[in-house]
This record gives C-alpha cells, structure tokens and sequence, in this order.
C-alpha cells in the first residue's frame, strides 16, 4: 500500500498551481489536507503523474465578510471550524458538523473545499453546505466563476469542476435573525462516514426553508415542497406520512433500510427544529 | 520452600508490567523497525479472482530475475496440514498459487525491489492472465451436490464430517419443548495491531538462515519452515521480536513465511515482507464463520434434556499448519454444551472448502460460536417456556457440587463454581432495576435489553487433547530455563512468546515467589530459538499455566541448590536452611543468594565437596497433573438500548464475573478480560468481511471493516472469583482468550431481549444496524432471509 511514484509541487500563488494543473489535466491532481487523497494514492486507485499541493497558498485560507455571505477559503480546516476561529453567521452549524467529522486527527488536516471537490456522497460539508444554499467561487485557466453547490455536484464523486479548475472558496449566506437549523446524522460509529443525513434550515427573514437528504447515492436531495409546507404550517405538519411521500418522491428507489433510515434522519432534523430543539 | 510475599512481587501481586515503559516510549522493536545494510523489499501479487486457473504469469521485461512464480522456488514444498482425524482430505497449500487460485488474495508471485513501493510497481507490471472459474463461497452452497469444487479431486468440497452420535429419539418425541434455530457467524479478520512481518538474512558466521518473524511460535515455525524448505533445523533460527498482538493469527505457518525464507535462503540477501492493512483485510479474512442448525428439547421448567446440532464451518480453501482445516469444528463439536448439563447430545460437523483465505484459530477458537449458539438457544426456550433467562441458567448450569465435572463430550471440567458467577453478575447488573424499567417506556423510545451468557475456557489443555484433534504437532511438557547470574540476578528463559500478554511479568513473578527475588532483578528472555527451550508456543491460553509451571518447578529445583550452598556457607544442616527476602537464613545467621552466587561462579573453593554440579542453572519440564485442561469460566451481562427506528445499539452496561483460578497478577488478568471483550464486541456488533456473489471480500480498508473503537467500548465492570484448579502448579487456569468468547452470545441476547416485544429476534454476528432495521422492517412479513452487509 504504498504510492505510485509522482511528481510533487507546492507553489504559492493559486495562478501558479491552476497553469500546472492546467498544463497536464489528465496527470495532475491537487492535493488540499489529502484525508481522502492520500488513503487513493497509497491504494493506487489515485496515480497521477503530478501532485500540486495547494497549501502554502496562503490566500485560500483566509476566511472573508462579504456583507450578506462569508467567503471561506477551500482550504481551511474542518478543525478550524469546528474551533470557531472565524466568526460565522451561521448559527453555530458549520461549528457543530465539523465537530462530528471523522476524527481530530482527519479534522485537522482535511479541508473543506477538498471535501466538495472529493464529492463523497456521504460527507458531511455537502449536505450541510447545501441545505445553507452555499455557492462556490471556482478559479481556472479560463478565470473565475461562481456556481451552486447543487449545480457543483453532478454525482458520486463527480463535479463540474474543468480541467485545470479548482474550488477556491466557499461563499456561504448568512443566515438571518431567528433562523434556525437541524443537522441529524445516522452513522454506525462516531467518525464513520454517514448511513443517512437530514438537514433542515428555516430562515423566515430570508424567506428561506431548506430540507435536504444526505449520504444518498449521489448528490443530496432537496425536498423543497416539504419545506415550504414546514415553513408555511410548522414542523408539525411534516408528518410521518408526508414526509415518507415527499422522500419517495425526491429519491426514488431506495430499499427499505435506507428509505427507514433517511425518513428517521429526516423526521429527527425536524423534532430538534422545533422552537428551543436547535442542535 | 516456597518463599514469602515479602518481596511484594510475587504471585498475586498487581504489578505494573515490566514491558510496558519499552512499549509506552515507542521503544519496542517490532520486524518492520529492524534496519539491515541492503535489506529489500517483497510485495506479492495476490490473486485479484476467488478461483481461477492460472494461464499465464509473466514478469515485466528485464525483471525476469526479481519476480518469482510457484515453479521459481525450487526445492520448496507446499504447507501441508494433516489431520489425523479419520476421513479428513488433505491440501497441499502451496506457497505460491499453483496452476489455480483458490481464494481472492491468495499469493501469486513475489516481486523483489530495494523499497516496497518499487516492489508494488514491479507487482504491478507482472502480466497476470487468469481463466474464471466458479467460486464456492457460501459454506451452506457448497455442501450441495453440484457445487463448484475447491479441490477438484474430491468430489465434494468437505475436508471432513464428524458424528456425535446421541441416542436424541429418547427425548425428541416426548419434550414437551423444542426450540429450534439456526446461527451464523460473519467472517472475520483478526487484525492485531501490528499486522504480519518477517524478516530473513543469512549468517556466515552461524552458518545459519535466520527468520525474524511476527509470531506466536518461533519453535514451531522453525520445525514448519525447516519442513518446507527442506533444510534442517539446525540451520535455522527463528527470532520472535516484539509481536504486536497475535490472536491466533500469528500461530500459523503462512505463505509468505517460507516464501521470504526460501529468498534470503538462495540469495543470501536480507530481505522483508510487512503486511499491509490492505493485505490483512483480504488475504487474512479468515476466522469466526460459522453455521449452526440447533434443537433443544426441554421438560416444561426450561430444564435441558437433550440437544441436537449441525454445525457448519467455513474453512476457506486450505488446511492451514499446524492447526489444520479441522480444529475448529472439532472445539465446536466438543464445547457446544457449554457450561450447562446436557444429558443427550447428538451434534454433526461438517468442515467445508470455499474460495476464501484459509480459517485459522482466532482468540476463543470456535468458542465464541458455540457461547453464541448455546447462549441464544437458552433464552429461546426462556421465552418458549415464559420464564426469566436468569432462572433458566440457574436450572441449567453444573452445580458447583458436581465438580469436577465431566460433560457429554468428555471435556472435563476441573473446578469452579458457574452459577456463583452468574448470581454475581445479576446483582452487579441488577436485573429486577432492569426488569423494572423495562416496563416503562423510555423518554428517547429506545428499548432496553439484558443478555446473559456463561461460558468455560479450556486452557492449557495438553497432549491428549490435541493428539484427539489429529493436530500434526502435540504439545508435551513445556520447558524452562532458571540461571543465576554471577551477580545474583535471574534469567528466565521460555520457548513461548510473549505477544503483549504480560509474560515478562507474570513468568518473573512466579519465579519471584519461588527464589524470593524482586522481579526487578529477573529477566525474561523469549522468543528466540537459539535462546529458549523449545514449546509450542502461545496458543490455547497454554503460556501461564504450562510456561509458569515450568518456571515454577525450575526455580524450585534452583532454591533447594541454593539454600544447599547456603547452608555450607553458615555451616548448618541444609533441613535448617530457609529461604526469604532473597538469602538463606540457618539458625544464626544468613547469606544472600548474591553471595551465593558469587562462590558458584568466582569462588569455587567455597564450596561443599558435595555440591550440585548441576549449579545455579536448572531446566525442567512440566505438565499439570491431569493434563485435559484448566478450565476457567464466567458469566457476562449486557445492558443496552436498542434504537427500534435505527437498528442502533448501545451498550449502557456490562458487567464480567470471571474466575481463572489463582491470579498471577489481577492487573493483567484484568487487561486480558478487556481487550478480549473489545474483540468480541467487534464480533457482535461490528466486524465483518462480506463476500459478494462473485466471491469478492468487500471490506478492503478499515473505512469499510469495523472495527469498536474507543466510543464503542464501554466501561467494563469486572468482578473475580478465585477457585484454584486442583491440578496446575499453583492452581493457575489460563484466561488469555475468554474475554472473547462471550460479548457475542451476551450482546445479542440483550438486544432479543430488547426486541422481544417486537416479536423479533436477531441470530446472527454482527448484529449491525442494517440488520437489526431489516429484520424489524420484516416483521410479519415472512422473511427472514439473511441480510447483505451494509
């Protein structure tokens, strides 16, 4: 289990690292905390010829306000949010679901703009990044461009990144005054990648309501009729039978023990949403 | 003669372990921390198919000299493991496959480089072309006439059946309960810390191979590798370093041993294999996998009057040595009574080839199957007769006015009191608390459950035992080393090997209460053939028993020397001689045995006429005086809380009442308890390599193989009883292995008991979530079909 032999570079600037990346798409990779790269490379089931490093850019570390979002650079830490270095409008929840990523060891190393381009179905930023409606900043041989996280992940382990692109930042809304979460993780032991996620956002002063389905097949399911209904009528009203119908509707196709566990993680988001049940 | 407890250090006392400050500075030397000028790399290309034929292997061009097929390895033979047990077909194990592949992950070549990551390139560009053939792995299929053959010759895929023929009609037509059900057990891999290693270079000077391997036997496995490379064993010496756990799978000759031994031996080149994690999980899945087909017949108190058992084993597809493809099935066979009165007892076994690595004995050996058979089959007839489990081991298990005790299959239980322990663990778990919260629902919905499970552990069972099971190599009397040195310190020398069990301890504390030295002036050297008597080694939680016996009886012969030299030097009669506090005391006055020594071995002129020539070095070979085993035992219980919507289980409590006779040291009796539970944990509730329909092992990293972890391992209650065995020297019992052997059976029981309302019971390890849900969701449905792996 050790790696195939690869050429290794660690520039500083990110316009350095995007034309050596762009210079050889197929050969080159970029390496962010390696928590899932460096497990691929040592199992050759990752062999490229070139490893661009990106952490001695200093620049996607830096997290921003931006006014109505946060701007965080892909390669801060889970550790560091999980510590709240940063000040976060976010209700505490970036804080909380790094808290319960893998372990310390994984945290303090492992990235989150590393974990969105991975696009593990099962990780944790992409079900919560998506219920906070975050967009991603993208910087490439052909410049910049902004993209929804939905619109980012295309699949298993698939995103619309371009030859040559990587994740710069992370572009997180703010939430509003009185808005509340839920995040409901089921997995089989702690630092286990996820059996099923339910996450819940309800911002009434952005007139925002998200629930979302996690650690699907591929990307995450947004119910979007439910969450208008729990917005509009409380979380009460998503029943049981409800929202079994809205899960069957929004990912088909489950087997029974999935489909128990994604309405049980769903419906467990929704108890802890209820007024005074934020966790 | 028999010293005090003066030096503190002696048999009972809770010392810390003398290893321990090498192991907690970092400072152990284990194979793979060794650094030789020169030394390369082996990385083996295993078989990617579960059965294949082999068309071509061919290696890249201009490596030709650095990669090595089956017929490269001249002059090796295959591992062969007979038994010799009637019936039973043997298979030749060849160290590199052999014109077919008979499980996925099975060596194919060796490829040889200066660091291992270029020996997995060169692993890579060996051209590998293989004809699929069907694969057979599930023991149950491949019972069936028509399955795809492991060994084609055969005709059938059974290494052996075997027959416990009880006369069962007497009670099956008039029991009025009969309570029938079916178990299986996951495959497992046994993952110690340290994977598998070894290291092989030859010396000139010796004229000698020397093998520096992780193991359990270093004896042994110089008489296996010797076997199989056809040298003799004089030129061979195999060196045992720190060995980072065993669990069994380090008491195996394996593949690659004789495959780097062969290397080192006709290149003259130092060269290593480590194990990766990768290779464990696939190459080394190979333990636990069971089948059980049980009827119990009981009068209507739940009282056992006879037991019926098909038990099936998944052996994998060769006989591994010296343990063969048939020890498992034999314990099985033997030990599914348990701890309870059975008066009729018919049991079948059968020990079936499939396309998986080759089942070894793992900690518990067979032992955790049949807790876990036995244990679910007797609260099954609790519930069948309406009656508190508790009640139903009291009415069951053999009383303590039976020992000893003789069981149905002739294990003969030497002492100890079974339903003390159980009474014991119900008090410490409290049972009507328990009981009395059940009948309130909890605030969160989950659903409590208490499990119960009693077992014994035969240990240290000798050369009848194991000549019975047709094991190609018998264990004897075990031998060990005592020397005085010239300072008046002590060497301890034994064959067996110490794998983090605390020998280094506990053999200087017998050895301790024997010459009264402190154990901070007694060695203990292991784990080098050319250092130590020969033993078996450690297997059978055998070490402390036979090891400590023969250390025991050594020292002994070394004190009467001792205290005969003493008593020349203060001029008495040696009858008045005493030994205490490290001298000899005579009636006025006293020597130190450092004195002693000093005239031994520097002033010779001191001594009597008569003296020993033996001198202050003695070797002496011991055996318990009836040598069927010292059978330790206990009895666990879990509390847990079942999640009904999740399938999630968490263990809320769990209490071990054990006994393994006279505790060398409590600490490390208590250290042995807990990581064997954490094992049997795994075994319940997490561990599990799956097979595919096409034979392919689907955990290949510990992301996918579960292993408990801190998180999953409760604070273990554990409580001793102390019943001496009547036959061991200082009425020691092993225990090495019985932490293991009960989580499985008390675990699951719990979560039955959890789910009994629900009218759902699990019957198979490891309970994970996914099975737990399923089974609930099937609820009325009708089936039961055994679960995928998540």
């Amino acid at each position: 289990m050790k790696a195939a032999a690869f050429d290794y570079v660690a520039p500083t600037a990110l316009e350095e690292a995007i034309r050596l990346l762009a210079g050889a798409p197929d050969e080159a990779k970029p390496l962010a905390g390696g928590q899932s790269l460096g497990p691929m490379l040592n199992l050759r089931l990752a062999m490229p010829a070139l490893l661009v490093d990106l952490g001695r850019i200093e620049a996607l570390r830096r997290v921003e306000d931006r006014g109505d979002h946060h701007a965080i650079g892909a390669l801060v830490t889970h550790a560091t949010l999980e510590d709240r270095i940063h000040r976060l409008a976010d209700g505490g929840m970036l804080a909380r679901v790094a808290r319960d990523i893998a372990y310390r060891a994984v945290r303090n190393r492992g990235t989150i703009g590393g974990s969105l381009a991975h696009a593990d179905p099962a990780a944790d930023w992409l079900t919560a990044l998506t219920v906070l409606d975050a967009r991603l900043g993208l910087a490439g041989p052909d410049g910049r461009r902004d993209i929804a996280l939905a619109d980012f992940v295309r699949g298993a382990f698939t995103t619309a990144l371009r030859p040559g692109e990587v994740i710069e930042r992370v572009l997180l809304p703010k939430l509003g005054a009185g808005a509340r979460w839920a995040y409901y993780k089921i997995c089989r032991k702690p630092g286990e990648f996820a059996e099923a996620i339910g996450a819940v956002v309800l911002d009434p002063g952005r007139r925002v309501a998200r629930i979302v389905a996690g650690a699907l097949g591929g990307a995450p399911a947004r119910l979007d009729d439910l969450a208008a209904r729990v917005a509009s009528d409380g979380p009460a009203s998503a029943d049981p039978e409800t929202l079994d119908r809205a899960l069957d509707a929004a990912v088909p196709g489950l087997d029974p023990v999935g489909r128990q566990l994604h309405a049980v993680a769903l419906r467990r988001a929704l108890d802890r949403i209820a007024p005074g049940g934020m966790s | 003669m028999s010293g005090t407890a003066s030096t503190g250090t002696g048999i009972g006392a809770r010392l810390e372990r003398l290893e321990d400050a090498r192991f907690l500075h970092g400072k152990g030397s284990y194979v793979s921390d060794i650094a030789m000028p020169g030394l390369m790399d082996v990385a083996f290309l295993r078989s990617p198919l579960p059965h294949a034929r082999i068309d071509r292997i061919a290696a890249p061009e201009g490596a030709e000299a650095v990669v090595f097929r089956n017929e490269d390895l001249t002059g090796v033979r295959p591992i062969q493991a007979l038994s010799g047990l009637p019936g039973f077909k043997p298979s030749d194990f060849p160290v590199l496959a052999r014109g077919k592949v008979c499980f996925a992950g099975q060596p194919v070549a060796m490829c040889l480089a200066r660091s291992r990551a270029a020996a997995e390139d060169l692993v890579q560009a060996v051209t590998l072309d293989l004809t699929e053939l069907p694969p057979v792995t599930d023991m149950l299929a491949a019972r069936q006439p028509g399955a795809p053959l492991v060994h084609e010759a055969w005709g059938d895929n059974l290494f052996l059946t075997t027959n416990v023929a009880g006369d069962i009609e007497t009670v099956s037509s008039t029991a009025p309960i009969v309570v029938t059900r079916e178990y299986r057990m996951s495959r497992q891999c046994m993952s110690p810390l340290e994977g598998k290693g070894v290291l092989a270079y030859w010396d000139d000077r010796h004229d000698q191979l020397v093998v520096v391997t992780s193991t359990q036997v270093p004896h042994m496995i110089r008489t296996g590798l010797a076997e199989c490379l056809g040298i003799e064993q004089g030129r061979l010496r195999v060196i045992a370093p720190d060995v980072g756990g065993g669990f069994g799978y380090k008491c195996i000759l394996q593949p690659e041993e004789v495959c780097v031994a062969w290397l080192a031996l006709t290149r003259r080149h130092p060269v290593r294999w480590i194990e990766d994690r990768r290779e464990h999980l696939v190459a080394g899945a190979n333990t636990r996998q069971h089948h059980y087909r049980v009827t119990a017949y009981a009068d209507t108190e739940g009282r056992l009057l006879g037991l019926d058992a098909e038990v099936t084993v998944d052996v994998g597809a060769f006989s591994v040595w010296p343990f063969t493809a048939c020890l498992e099935a034999a314990q099985a066979g033997g030990n599914l009574p348990g701890p309870y009165v059975v008066p009729i007892y018919r049991c079948k076994t059968f020990s079936v080839a499939t396309n998986k690595p080759p089942f070894s004995p793992y900690r518990g050996v067979a032992r955790p199957g049949v807790c876990f058979a036995i244990e679910l089959t007797i609260d099954a007839i609790a519930r069948a007769v309406g009656r508190e489990p508790a009640e139903l081991r009291r009415l069951n298990l053999v009383p303590a006015s039976a020992m000893p005790y003789t069981t149905i299959t002739g294990k003969h239980y030497d002492s100890g009191d079974y339903p003390a322990s159980l009474a014991l663990a119900l008090e410490k778990i409290d049972l009507p608390g328990i009981r009395a919260r059940q009948k309130q629902p909890e605030p969160d919905g989950r659903l409590i459950g208490l499990g119960l499970a009693t077992y014994t552990e035969q240990s240290a069972h000798g050369t009848k035992v194991f000549a019975s099971w047709g094991i190609p190599l018998v264990p004897g009397f075990e031998q060990a080393t005592v020397r005085v040195t010239p300072d008046g310190g002590l060497e301890v020398r034994v064959g067996t090997q110490s794998i983090g069990q605390g020998l280094e301890t506990t053999l200087a504390q017998i050895a301790s209460q024997i010459l009264t030295l402190p154990t901070g002036v007694i060695k203990v050297i292991h784990g080098d053939t050319a250092l130590t008597p020969f033993s078996t080694g450690a297997y059978a939680s055998r070490s402390i028993v036979m090891a400590g016996g023969a250390v025991s009886r050594s020292s002994a012969v070394l004190a009467t020397r001792l205290a005969r030299i003493g008593a020349h030097l203060l001029q008495c009669d040696p009858a008045e001689a005493r030994l205490a506090d490290g001298r000899v005391y005579g009636p006025a006055g006293d020597v130190s045995l450092k004195e002693i020594a000093q005239v031994w071995y520097l002033r010779p002129e001191q001594l009597p006429e008569d003296v020993d020539t033996g001198g202050l070095e003695a070797t002496v070979g011991y055996k318990p005086t009836v040598d069927t085993g010292a059978f330790s035992y206990a009895t666990h219980a879990a509390k847990v809380a079942v999640d009904p919507e999740t399938g999630m289980v968490e263990i809320l409590d769990y209490v071990v009442v054990e006994d393994c006779g006279t505790m060398v040291n409590p600490m490390i009796v208590e250290g042995q308890t807990y990581g064997g539970a954490a094992q049997g944990i795994g075994t319940a509730l997490y561990e599990e390599q799956p097979y595919d329909a096409a034979g392919q092992p689907l955990a290949s990293t510990l992301a996918d193989y579960v292993l408990p972890g801190a998180t999953e391992v409760p604070g273990i209650r554990l409580f001793h009883l102390e019943t001496p065995s009547p036959y061991t020297e200082h009425g020691i019992k092993g225990v090495g292995e019985g932490g293991a052997i009960a989580p499985p059976g008390a675990l699951i029981n719990a979560i039955n008991d959890a789910l009994s309302g629900l009218g759902v019971e699990i019957g198979e390890t490891p309970a994970s979530p996914r099975r737990i849900l399923a089974a609930i969701l099937a609820r009325g449905t009708g089936t039961t079909a055994p679960v995928a792996a998540a």
